[in-house]
C-alpha cells in the first residue's frame, strides 16, 4: 500500500491511527443515521403513532441487525478505499481526454466498480429496512393458467440498481471533482466544532447530489430498464408478473412513493459516505506536532528539520510544513529552538535546514513557473519563433541564472522537476518516463498506478499535455526534463551551479528544419481542427494549466508564511543572529517568485477571479491557490519589510531587487 | 477610578480643540480659514455637494403601467422577488384563478411562518428592523443615516485614508498623491464600516447591505474611478446587513458580521472562500474588533452577550452582560486588555486576558468579572453661556496604537441643546498599573458634532486623531507626547508647536486616582 521504508514511521503510527478512528467514528454515528434514515422512509402523517411504533419494533428485529453489520462494513470499505487514494496534490486533467483517461485508469475502474458493488450493498440494506412491497427480489404469484411460480419483484431490483448507480456515480464525480483531494483549512478549528460546523453542508449537499443521481438513474432505467430484468429472471429463472405494471415505463415511473424512497434511500447513502470522507479530512489534517530537536538520537527522524528535508510520503510533508507555519507564528518557544545553535559546533543547523528547504520550494516554483511562462510565450506565436522568443527566452536565462547564484548552496535543479516533489515514490522510477513526456502514455490505463502516482502532476500540468505539438519543442521538452532527471538520479550535486547545463540554452536558432516541420504542425493541425469531436477532446480546459501549475501551491504558501513569520520574530528573538546570513537569499527568492507570478497572473487565463465554491462537498480550494500563493506573497514581503524598514537598505541585493524592494518599503505594490 | 468631574470644563462655544502639548490641550478661536489651513488632509464635504439617490424604494416597480399576466408568470417574478413568502402571497392574494384548497393551504403557510418570524422577533427584537436602521442601530459612528462621513479608515502603514460617504460612494486620500480615486461600485449600498487590509498597499474592505467588498485599489494607478471589477464580492446567504468588518492583523483572514446572522463569518479573501462560525445565543454579531496582536477577536451580538474568541483554535468564552448589549470595544496595543462599553450604562469596563501566544488555548486562564475603570455619568459644568452637561451613554472607544490616549465618543442628547455629544480623552498607563487619568474634551466648531473618530495608526510624534464632524468636514486633532515605552532620544524631531494658550491654573494641582485592578 505504501511504501515501507524509513519516513513510514509516520504513516504507520499517525496516518493509520487516524484513520482507524475516522473509520471508527463513522461505524459510531451509523446507528442514529439510520434511525432517522427509517424514520424517514415510515413516516405517514395519518399514523404518526404507529409510525413509531414500527421503527422501534424494526429497528430491533434481528434483520436490522444484519443490516447493520452489512451497513459498517461497507462503511469502513469506503473509509479503507479513501486512505488508499486520498491525495494532498489534486490531479487536474488539462483536457478532456485527459480525464477520460483518468476515468478510465484500472486503478479508478476498481474504485468505481467497488463503490458500485457497495452501493448495491446499502441498496439492498435499504429495500430491506423500507420493507413493505420492496422487501425480496421474488414472490410467489399464480401465473395466468393458474400455476404458482415466482415472480420478479421489480421494485427490488430497482432498489439495488439504483444503490448500484449512485456508487458508481458518486466514484466518477469523484474523479471529476477531485474528491479524494485532502485540503488543509486556513482556519484551525477542534475536531468537533469542525464536524459540527461541516454537517449541515454534509446533509445539503448529499440531499441535492442523491436528487441529482436519481434523475439520472431514472432516465438510464427506463431505457435500458429491460436488459437487466430479463438477465435476472434469465438466471433466477423467475418470471415476469403480467398483472403488474413494469417500472420501465412512465407510468410504472411516476410512483411518486416509489421515488421518495429511492431518493430518501440514495440520500442515507450518500450521506454516510460523505461522513466518512469528512471525518477522514478532519482527522488527517488535524495539526501534528513534530518537536523541533529530539531528545534522543532514537527519536531524530521524527524531528522537524529531518522530516521537512523528505518527500517520501507527501502528507507527511504537508503536515511538517504546516506545523512550521503554525510554530513559527505562534510560539516563542519552539521559534527558539528553530533559532539556536549546535551544542558541540555551535552551527544554526535547524534554522539552516528550514530555510534551505523552504527557499528550495519557492525555487522550484519559480523555476516552474518561468519554463511554463516560456513555453506558453513560445506557442502563442507559433510562427515567427524567430527574434521575439529570443528576446524571451534570453531574459529568462538571466532571470534563472540570477536564481542559481542565490540558491548556490543547493543546486535548484534538484527541485526542479514537479515530479520530485511530488512524487510519493521517487525511489520508484529512477528511469521516469519524465525524459519524453510523449512516447510514454502516461494516461493510457496500463500504466502502473505507482507511475500514474508519481507523474500525474506531471504530465497534466506540462503544457504539452493534450495539444498537438510542435516538433520543435517536442525536441526541447525532454532535454528540459532530462537534465534534471539524471541529476536526480545520480543523487550528486553538481559541483556548481554554472556548469549544470542550463535547459535555456537549449532552444538555439530555428533551423531550417524546425521551420518545414512547423509549416507541417500547422497543416496537421488545421485539417484536426475540423474534426469537431477530436477537438471537443483535445481542446486545453481554461484555467486547467494553471491550476495544475499551483496545484501544490499549498506547500508553497506554508513555505512563505513560515519563513516571513521566522524572519519578523528573528528581530527581536534571533539572538545569534542566524538569520541575518540568509536573509538576502530569502528576499531575493520570494522577489524573484514575485516576478513570476505577477508575469503569470498577465497571461490569459491565469488572471480571471476565483469562482465561488457553491455549497458541495469537492473541495475548490485547488481552484484558487494560486490567488491565495499571490496574496500570502505579498503579505510576506510586506511583513519583512515592514519589520526590518530601512534596516534592509544595508541588505546585499542585486539593483533591480533593490528598486523592487523599494517599492515595497513605500507600500507602492 | 476616573470620572468626568476631573475633567477640565468643555471649552466655550466657537474655540476648537487643536491639539495637544505639553500636557494639555489647546484650543483656538473658530476661525474657518485657520481650519483650511491646518492640513493638507482636512476635508470637508458638505451635504449639498454629494447627488444623493432620489429615489428610496428598492424596485421600480411603480413607474410602469400594471398590466396583466398570467398566474405562472407572476407566481416566477414572485419567486424570484420575493422567495418562498412572496410566492406564497402571490398564491394567496390571487384567490380567483387559483384552485381553493391551494390558496386556503398557502393563507395557513403563511400564517404560520409570520408567527414564527414574529415569535423570533419577540425573542430578538432587532430582527424586525429594516436593514438601514438595522446598521444605524449597531454601527459605530453616532446617527448614521444622517451622517456625511459614513465610514472612515487610516491605512494602517501609510498617510493614506479612505472615506465613505453619504452618496454611497468611497473616495480615497493620498497626501504623496494627487489622485484621488472614488470608488463605486453597484453593490456598494449603505456603507457601515471600512478597513484597510494589513500588510497590503492596496486592499479596502468595504462592509456593504448585501455583502462585502474588497476593493484593490492600486496605489501606482493614475485612474480616478477604479472600474467595479477591480473589487471581489464576498457575499454568502443569510450573511446581510455587513455591520462590522475586520482584518487579522496578519493580513491573511477577515471576519464580517451581520445582526441577523448568528454565524460570523472568516473569509479567506484570496480564494473568497469563507468557514462559518455558529455559537448558540446571541441572535447575530454586531461588532468586531480584532485584538492588535492578532489573538482574540471581540464579538458583540445584539443581546446581552458577548463573546472573545480566541483565534488559534477558535473557540469563544461567553460574557454575558447584565443590563444590555455590548455597545463598543478595544483592544491595548499588547492584546492583553479589552476595554467595552454596555448599552445602557455609562461605565468603561476592562477585561485583561493574561495569555501569551505560545501557551496552548486550554491553559489560558481568562478573568472572571471585568472591572470597571471610568464613570461617565452626567456632569455638569457651569459656563458662562449656561450649564453643559456631559456625559451620558457611550457611542464608541478608540485607543491609540501605543495605548496612551483613549478616546470616548459620548452620545449626549440630540434633543437637548446643552448635552452635545462630545468626545472626552483619557490618558492610559499600563505599568505598573492600569489607570485612566483625565486629558480633555476634544470638540469642534459651533453646531458640528463628532460623529465618527479614528486614530492615526503610526502617528510619529504621538496620537492623531482624526474626527468626522456632522458638519461633513473630517479634522485631524494631533497630541504631542513622549511614550513612556520609547526612549526620549528623538526630542529635537518633535514639530514646532503652536502657541500655547491660558491655562485654567484651577486644574493643576487637582488629585487624581486610580483604581486597583483586582
Amino acid at each position: 500500500m505504501f511504501p515501507s521504508e524509513t519516513s513510514c514511521w509516520f504513516i504507520r503510527k499517525v496516518i493509520w491511527w487516524r484513520a482507524a478512528a475516522s473509520i471508527a467514528w463513522s461505524v459510531l454515528l451509523l446507528p442514529p443515521t439510520t434511525a432517522v434514515f427509517v424514520i424517514l422512509s415510515k413516516f405517514s402523517f395519518l399514523h404518526p403513532i404507529q409510525t413509531v411504533s414500527d421503527c422501534l419494533s424494526l429497528l430491533m428485529s434481528a434483520n436490522s441487525i444484519f443490516s447493520f453489520i452489512l451497513l459498517g462494513g461497507v462503511v469502513i470499505m469506503v473509509g479503507f478505499l479513501i486512505l488508499e487514494y486520498y491525495t494532498v496534490i489534486p490531479t487536474i486533467a488539462c483536457s478532456k481526454i485527459a480525464l477520460l483517461g483518468q476515468l478510465l485508469h484500472p486503478r479508478q475502474v476498481v474504485n468505481s466498480l467497488a463503490h458500485g458493488l457497495m452501493g448495491m450493498i446499502v441498496g439492498w440494506c435499504c429495500a430491506v429496512t423500507v420493507g413493505h412491497r420492496y422487501e425480496t427480489l421474488g414472490y410467489p404469484a399464480r401465473s395466468s393458467d393458474g400455476h404458482p411460480q415466482m415472480c420478479l419483484n421489480e421494485y427490488h431490483l430497482v432498489f439495488l440498481l439504483a444503490g448500484a448507480f449512485v456508487g458508481f456515480s458518486h466514484s466518477l464525480l469523484g474523479v471529476i471533482h477531485n474528491i479524494n483531494y485532502v485540503y488543509f483549512h486556513t482556519v484551525q478549528q477542534y475536531k468537533y466544532l469542525h464536524f459540527k460546523g461541516s454537517l449541515p453542508l454534509v446533509v445539503k449537499c448529499s440531499a441535492i447530489q442523491a436528487f441529482y443521481s436519481m434523475r439520472n438513474f431514472i432516465v438510464v432505467y427506463f431505457f435500458l430498464g429491460y436488459i437487466p430484468k430479463t438477465w435476472i429472471c434469465k438466471t433466477l429463472t423467475l418470471h415476469l408478473d403480467s398483472s403488474v405494471h413494469p417500472l420501465d415505463s412512465i407510468a410504472g415511473l411516476l410512483d411518486l412513493s416509489l421515488l421518495y424512497h429511492l431518493w430518501i434511500s440514495a440520500t442515507f447513502l450518500l450521506f454516510t459516505w460523505y461522513i466518512t470522507l469528512l471525518l477522514f479530512r478532519i482527522f488527517v489534517t488535524e495539526v501534528y506536532s513534530f518537536p523541533v530537536k529530539s531528545t534522543f538520537t532514537d527519536d531524530s527522524h521524527q524531528c522537524l528539520p529531518k522530516v521537512l528535508t523528505d518527500n517520501q510520503p507527501m502528507i507527511l510533508k504537508f503536515l511538517a510544513l504546516q506545523d512550521l507555519a503554525l510554530l513559527s507564528k505562534h510560539s516563542p518557544s519552539r521559534r527558539s529552538e528553530v533559532f539556536s545553535l549546535s551544542q558541540p559546533g555551535g552551527h544554526p543547523h535547524n534554522w539552516n535546514t528550514v530555510s534551505k528547504e523552504c527557499l528550495a520550494l519557492l525555487a522550484d516554483l519559480t523555476q516552474r513557473l518561468v519554463a511554463y511562462h516560456e513555453t506558453v510565450a513560445t506557442n502563442g506565436r507559433a510562427k515567427s519563433l524567430s527574434s521575439g522568443s529570443e528576446r524571451k527566452t534570453s531574459s529568462e536565462t538571466s532571470a534563472t541564472s540570477g536564481t542559481e547564484d542565490l540558491m548556490s548552496p543547493r543546486p535548484t535543479f534538484l527541485m526542479k522537476t514537479p515530479a520530485s516533489i511530488f512524487a510519493r515514490s521517487v525511489a520508484r522510477g529512477p528511469h521516469s518516463p519524465l525524459t519524453s513526456p510523449f512516447t510514454s502514455d502516461l494516461d493510457s490505463p496500463f500504466a502502473s498506478p505507482a507511475l500514474r502516482r508519481l507523474t500525474a502532476p506531471v504530465d497534466q500540468c506540462s503544457p504539452w499535455h493534450g495539444s498537438i505539438q510542435s516538433p520543435h519543442i517536442m525536441r526541447r521538452g525532454p532535454q528540459l526534463w532530462s537534465t534534471s532527471t539524471e541529476s536526480h538520479a545520480n543523487g550528486s550535486p553538481p559541483p556548481s551551479p554554472a556548469s549544470v547545463p542550463s535547459p535555456k540554452q537549449e532552444p538555439a536558432k530555428p533551423s531550417f528544419l524546425a521551420q518545414f516541420l512547423q509549416n507541417r504542425k500547422e497543416q496537421v493541425k488545421n485539417f484536426m481542427a475540423k474534426r469537431v469531436l477530436i477537438m471537443y477532446l483535445f481542446n486545453k480546459l481554461p484555467e486547467a494549466s494553471s491550476q495544475a501549475l499551483f496545484a501544490d501551491s499549498q506547500a508553497h504558501i506554508w513555505a512563505l508564511e513560515a519563513l516571513s513569520y521566522l524572519v519578523q520574530a528573528s528581530f527581536t528573538e534571533d539572538q545569534f543572529g542566524v538569520v541575518q546570513t540568509t536573509l538576502p537569499s530569502i528576499l531575493s527568492s520570494m522577489l524573484h517568485l514575485q516576478e513570476a507570478v505577477d508575469r503569470h497572473f498577465k497571461l490569459p487565463h491565469a488572471s480571471s477571479k476565483p469562482v465561488r465554491s457553491t455549497n458541495s462537498m469537492e473541495d475548490f480550494a485547488f481552484k484558487t491557490l494560486r490567488f491565495a500563493l499571490r496574496a500570502t506573497l505579498k503579505t510576506s514581503i510586506y511583513r519583512i519589510t515592514t519589520t526590518f524598514g530601512s534596516h534592509l537598505n544595508a541588505v546585499q541585493m542585486s539593483g533591480e531587487h533593490r528598486k523592487r524592494l523599494q517599492q515595497f518599503l513605500e507600500f507602492k505594490e | 477610578m476616573c470620572s468626568l468631574a476631573l475633567f477640565p470644563p468643555p471649552l466655550p462655544p466657537g474655540q476648537t480643540t487643536l491639539c495637544e502639548s505639553n500636557n494639555e490641550l489647546l484650543s483656538g478661536a473658530n476661525n474657518s480659514e485657520d481650519a483650511q489651513d491646518s492640513g493638507p488632509l482636512s476635508l470637508h464635504f458638505p451635504r449639498e455637494s454629494l447627488k444623493l439617490h432620489s429615489r428610496t424604494e428598492s424596485s421600480s416597480k411603480a413607474a410602469f403601467l400594471d398590466h396583466s399576466e398570467t398566474l405562472w408568470m407572476r407566481s416566477a417574478a414572485a419567486w424570484r422577488d420575493g422567495g418562498f413568502t412572496g410566492l406564497l402571497n402571490e398564491v394567496t392574494t390571487s384567490h380567483a384563478e387559483v384552485p381553493k384548497w391551494l390558496s386556503v393551504t398557502s393563507g395557513c403557510i403563511l400564517a404560520l411562518l409570520r408567527w414564527v418570524s414574529s415569535f423570533h422577533g419577540s425573542l430578538y427584537p432587532h430582527v424586525t428592523l429594516s436593514s438601514e436602521d438595522m446598521i444605524a442601530e449597531f454601527s459605530q459612528v453616532l446617527n448614521w443615516p444622517d451622517c456625511v462621513v459614513r465610514a472612515f479608515a487610516w491605512h494602517p502603514h501609510t498617510d493614506k485614508f479612505a472615506v465613505a460617504l453619504l452618496d454611497d460612494s468611497i473616495k480615497i486620500y493620498n497626501p504623496k498623491s494627487a489622485i484621488s480615486p472614488t470608488l463605486k461600485h453597484r453593490l456598494q449600498r449603505n456603507v457601515a464600516a471600512v478597513q484597510w487590509k494589513p500588510l497590503c498597499a492596496s486592499a479596502l474592505a468595504v462592509a456593504c447591505q448585501n455583502c462585502v467588498l474588497v476593493w484593490n485599489v492600486d496605489p501606482c494607478s493614475l485612474s480616478t474611478r477604479p472600474s467595479s471589477g477591480c473589487a471581489q464580492v464576498l457575499s454568502h446567504p443569510g450573511h446581510s446587513p455587513v455591520t462590522s468588518i475586520a482584518w487579522s492583523p496578519s493580513g491573511s483572514l477577515l471576519v464580517s458580521a451581520s445582526p441577523l446572522d448568528t454565524a460570523m463569518m472568516v473569509w479567506d479573501v484570496a480564494a473568497e472562500s469563507c468557514v462559518p462560525l455558529q455559537r448558540v445565543g446571541g441572535g447575530g454579531v454586531t461588532f468586531l474588533s480584532w485584538s492588535p496582536d492578532g489573538s482574540h477577536i471581540l464579538a458583540c451580538t445584539p443581546s446581552a452577550l458577548f463573546r472573545v474568541w480566541e483565534t488559534r483554535m477558535w473557540t469563544c468564552e461567553r460574557w454575558p452582560c447584565i443590563k444590555g448589549r455590548c455597545q463598543s470595544g478595544c483592544w491595548s496595543p499588547d492584546g492583553s486588555r479589552l476595554l467595552f462599553t454596555v448599552q445602557g450604562e455609562m461605565v468603561i469596563y476592562a477585561l485583561t486576558f493574561s495569555g501569551s501566544p505560545g501557551v496552548p488555548p486550554s491553559m489560558v486562564k481568562g478573568p472572571q468579572t471585568a472591572v470597571v475603570v471610568a464613570d461617565l455619568s452626567e456632569t455638569t459644568f457651569n459656563g458662562p453661556d449656561g450649564d453643559i452637561i456631559v456625559g451620558g451613554e457611550i457611542q464608541s472607544l478608540s485607543w491609540d496604537p501605543r495605548g496612551e490616549r483613549l478616546a470616548v465618543l459620548l452620545k449626549g442628547d440630540p434633543q437637548a441643546a446643552n448635552r452635545p455629544a462630545i468626545i472626552a480623552v483619557f490618558k492610559t498607563r499600563a505599568n505598573p498599573i492600569f489607570e485612566l487619568l483625565p486629558c480633555g474634551f476634544v470638540q469642534g466648531e459651533l453646531g458640528a458634532e463628532a460623529r465618527l473618530m479614528e486614530f492615526h495608526p503610526n502617528f510619529q510624534h504621538g496620537a492623531l486623531l482624526t474626527v468626522c464632524w456632522s458638519s461633513g468636514k473630517i479634522t485631524h486633532i494631533p497630541f504631542y507626547f513622549l511614550s513612556s515605552g520609547v526612549s526620549h532620544v528623538d526630542l529635537s524631531r518633535s514639530p514646532p508647536l503652536p502657541h500655547p494658550h491660558e491655562r485654567p491654573a484651577d486644574f493643576a494641582n487637582q488629585s487624581l486616582f486610580t483604581e486597583l485592578i483586582s
